[in-house]
């Protein structure tokens, strides 16, 4: 029987996992009375609500529910002064929680400190767009829905950015394999060439480094040479040894002459 | 490759005894390769290197011709997403005959190391190859040699076209 | 709607029945001035743009989820490819986020190393930079001249560390290898040769040169809050006269202890921009030449000393029994950081360049994302080339100085 392997998480796994390991976490410490982060802090919890808040290696980390993220990015640009965002993008637990966890990285530039909103929203459900608020996520939320599948409402122009505009899958997620799926396999052959072209061109290698042995085509053998395109069959090789140049061979044997003269 | 003596009027020793006019075409041909400028990612940089003042590609007659219909071989030079293997196939139907493909770098050959869902795995799904130049990115120099091997081969041809059948399944 | 046939090229709906007078051209993904595989459809008016869109996307390979399953040390060559002009700089940004998740510290010669290969891949991507942005401008020959440079710097990093173009030249934890013999030396001759170029040759041609000013001057200017709300990093911020540079604000490495400015240009066009590149790289000299001194007062340590995350040096894995062996789990199974995620912004010389890393105590990252100034940096093409003639788009996409190994990672 073959091994069962889960299909919701496809990730690479560790082949061994010590029993008894408790991994440590990242130190997490609390907002500090009278930072700047405590100010945004408090700014933000008089607008939404915060579920949780910590300070981690250096940076606010804070998590709201999905819904207030457009009130807490409009807080945290103009009453806070966080007036870029770097990065908006998610982070799949569909597998463990059956949620995604949007992050949204936001910069002050002031006061040179960031600060990170986190939400998690569940499998079909939207955010709410920022691009009136920035406009960096513009693309940003475009690679987030063509990565995940993660819809933002009223996006000027939600369309698959990185991916064909064909393509099938949303590559990110943890049940899409790394070599693609059955379409994305054969994706370039049928746009191009089309289906019946399937067998003309042959499956994708994987495998870059396999070698066949038989093919005196695309391999040569080295030390049982054979000429371009001969049949070779199991048993009848012949060898053909390799001539290797002597004046690159050391001989051990003989002595230099500084050892002769320290004898 | 200093060991490498090029030349120009031995049919690269083979027992092939080409005509006069063969000769001369195919030292015509092989002399001003025109390359097409399809650079895709970092082995673009060392193609542009390799064009640029230290291994000037300019004494080999190589002009980078923007428009595929003034190129003759096509350096498929980084990685080919299948989002773009469309276009590279368009661009090497829109070159006009005789024409020659280089794939350069790893990512060209075999999709190199990215083995994954977007990368085709060779460029010679899609286009037939001439000349495979394997590295990651490779120096100059091996763009260079990959293009006087592409020479060799083109002197070994003949110069009918019609004679030259190569093994295109598309 | 032309129908295609299996061998016959075929064309894109280029939709020619239109009610006004705008045309619809391709800027395909083949262009010599693309910088890569941007594709651009442009609806002109006569000469002038009118809508702009970068489709992007045509070099997108998977690098994040290659993260996922690959062990963090043997993803580090990975983001090489990422901003391939300065390789470094990618490699140094991700070994900075996973010793920030992990805690590390990372001993003196190694960081006087790393900030002295990073110095040298901004000035390698600044020549770079000139180079296309000229070319594509139509000055042919800084082309040669700014390569003719960078064959040096490369020169200087192949000595370092073997390769010309994809360095991998920083370990998480250190650096791998210390400096070769004379390097120091060919360095201060090759800051003295950068310093004398750049005001005799690359300054000399284009600072003063007409031409240059008419294409440049009023070309892609970009406001401050434009340059705000669409994440421009970098000397595409610092070009529009906001003061920002990770280096002074959020120092990392021995960034805090040097001694350097940061140009700023109020000017918000392209020609304000070239200047900023031109100073940033006397800049980047200025702190070389700072670093060069400092590299003999340090002891010979490379890499930092964490028995669980980072294997020993060479010298007792060949030698000593336990090393080998957690050399050995280590290379085979992959260290495995805490728990958590970590934002790591350092300054690339395109912009803000950071990697978010999400663990989940994996040998491999659970999410990797890795934030490149070049993505936004395009999408700010889709505001910027909006009124400006044909001409200038050519020059707004240089000036911009975009990567596609970044932009569609």
């Amino acid at each position: 029987m073959r091994k069962y392997t889960p299909k919701d998480n496809v990730q690479k796994k560790s082949y061994y996992s010590d029993r008894f390991w408790v991994a440590p976490r990242v130190p997490t410490t609390e907002v500090e009375a009278g930072s700047h982060f405590e100010a945004v802090v408090n700014a933000l919890s008089n607008v939404v609500t915060i579920k949780d808040v910590g300070v981690q290696i250096g940076q606010l980390r804070i998590v709201i529910n999905a819904t207030d993220n457009f009130k807490t990015l409009q807080t945290l640009r103009d009453a806070c002064g966080y007036a870029m965002c770097s990065e908006i993008s998610a982070v799949d637990y569909l597998a463990q929680d059956g949620e995604f966890e949007v992050f949204y990285q936001m910069l002050n530039l002031t006061e040179a400190q960031r600060v990170r909103v986190v939400c998690r929203i569940k499998k079909d459900e939207a955010v709410e767009s920022v691009v009136p608020l920035f406009k960096s996520a513009n693309f940003a939320e475009r690679e987030m829905f063509d990565m995940f599948g993660i819809q933002a409402n009223n996006h000027p122009f939600m369309k698959r950015i990185l991916m064909p505009d064909d393509w099938e899958g949303h590559p990110l997620l943890k049940t899409y394999p790394l070599h693609g799926d059955e379409a994305a396999s054969w994706y370039e052959v049928d746009k191009i060439f089309g289906k019946e072209y399937r067998d003309v061109v042959g499956p994708e290698n994987r495998d870059p480094a396999s070698v066949e042995r038989y093919d005196s085509q695309r391999f040569s053998r080295v030390g049982y040479e054979v000429p371009f395109g001969a049949e070779i069959e199991e048993g009848k090789e012949e060898e053909n040894p390799i001539a290797y140049s002597e004046t690159f061979m050391v001989d051990y044997t003989t002595g230099t002459t500084t050892l002769k003269k320290r004898k | 490759m200093a060991q490498h003596q090029v030349n120009y009027a031995s049919s690269a020793g083979l027992p092939i005894a080409l005509t006069s006019v063969d000769k001369l075409v195919n030292w015509g041909r092989s002399n001003s390769l025109w390359p097409l400028t399809y650079g895709l990612a970092c082995c673009a940089i060392e193609m542009m290197a390799s064009g640029a003042s230290r291994y000037d590609f300019d004494r080999m007659g190589t002009i980078f011709r923007a428009s595929p219909r003034q190129a003759d071989v096509m350096i498929l030079a980084g990685t080919l997403s299948k989002k773009h293997a469309e276009f590279a196939r368009r661009l090497y139907d829109q070159m006009s005959e005789p024409k020659w493909v280089i794939s350069m770098g790893s990512c060209a050959n075999t999709g190199g190391m990215f083995n994954t869902y977007a990368t085709v795995q060779g460029v010679d799904r899609i286009v037939p190859v001439d000349i495979y130049l394997p590295g990651c990115a490779p120096r100059p120099e091996t763009l260079q040699y990959a293009m006087m091997m592409l020479q060799k081969k083109i002197r070994r041809e003949s110069a009918d076209m019609k004679k030259n059948v190569k093994q295109r399944i598309v | 709607m032309q129908v295609t046939n299996k061998l016959t090229p075929f064309f894109e709906n280029l939709n020619f029945d239109r009610d006004d007078n705008t045309m619809v051209i391709n800027f395909g993904p083949q262009h010599p001035s693309a910088h890569g595989q941007l594709r651009l459809m442009l609806e002109l008016d006569g000469e002038l743009v009118t809508k702009a869109y970068p489709d992007i996307g045509y070099l997108h390979r998977g690098i994040e989820k290659m993260a996922e399953n690959m062990t963090y040390n043997e993803f580090l060559p990975t983001t090489d490819r990422l901003d391939y002009i300065a390789s470094t700089s990618n490699n140094y940004a991700y070994a900075l986020s996973v010793e920030r998740l992990i805690g590390l510290e990372v001993p003196r010669r190694a960081q006087v190393i790393r900030t002295m290969l990073l110095e040298l891949n901004r000035i390698i991507s600044h020549l770079f930079f000139i180079a296309t942005h000229a070319l594509d401008v139509g000055a042919m020959s800084v082309f040669l001249y700014a390569f003719r440079e960078r064959e040096f710097a490369m020169d200087l990093m192949e000595d370092y560390c073997g390769a010309r173009l994809t360095h991998s030249a920083v370990r998480i934890g250190g650096v791998p290898l210390d400096l070769p013999k004379n390097w120091l030396t060919d360095l201060s001759k090759f800051c003295t040769k950068v310093n004398y170029e750049l005001e005799h040759t690359y300054e000399a041609l284009l600072t003063e040169n007409r031409i240059w000013k008419m294409r440049l001057e009023d070309v892609g200017v970009l406001s401050p809050e434009d340059a705000l709300s669409w994440g421009c990093t970098g000397p595409m911020l610092r070009g529009s006269g906001i003061k920002y540079d990770i280096r002074k604000e959020e120092p990392y490495e021995l960034y805090g202890e040097l001694d350097f400015d940061i140009p700023i240009s109020d000017k918000c066009d392209s020609y304000g921009r070239y200047a900023l590149y031109m100073e940033e790289m006397r800049q980047s000299v200025r702190i070389l030449r700072q670093l060069i001194p400092m590299y003999d007062k340090t002891e010979p340590k490379l890499m930092a000393h964490a028995p669980q995350y980072i294997s020993a040096p060479k010298e007792e894995i060949m030698t000593q029994n336990y090393a080998l062996m957690q050399h050995f789990v280590l290379v085979t199974q992959g260290m495995r950081p805490p728990v958590g995620e970590v934002y790591a912004p350092t300054e690339s010389p395109k912009g803000e360049l950071g990697f978010y890393i999400k663990s989940e105590g994996e040998p491999y990252a659970y999410r990797l994302k890795c934030r490149a100034p070049s993505f936004f940096h395009t999408g700010l093409l889709q505001e910027i080339l909006v009124g400006t003639y044909i001409a200038d788009v050519v020059t707004i996409i240089g000036t911009t100085n975009i990567v596609f190994g970044e932009v569609d990672r």
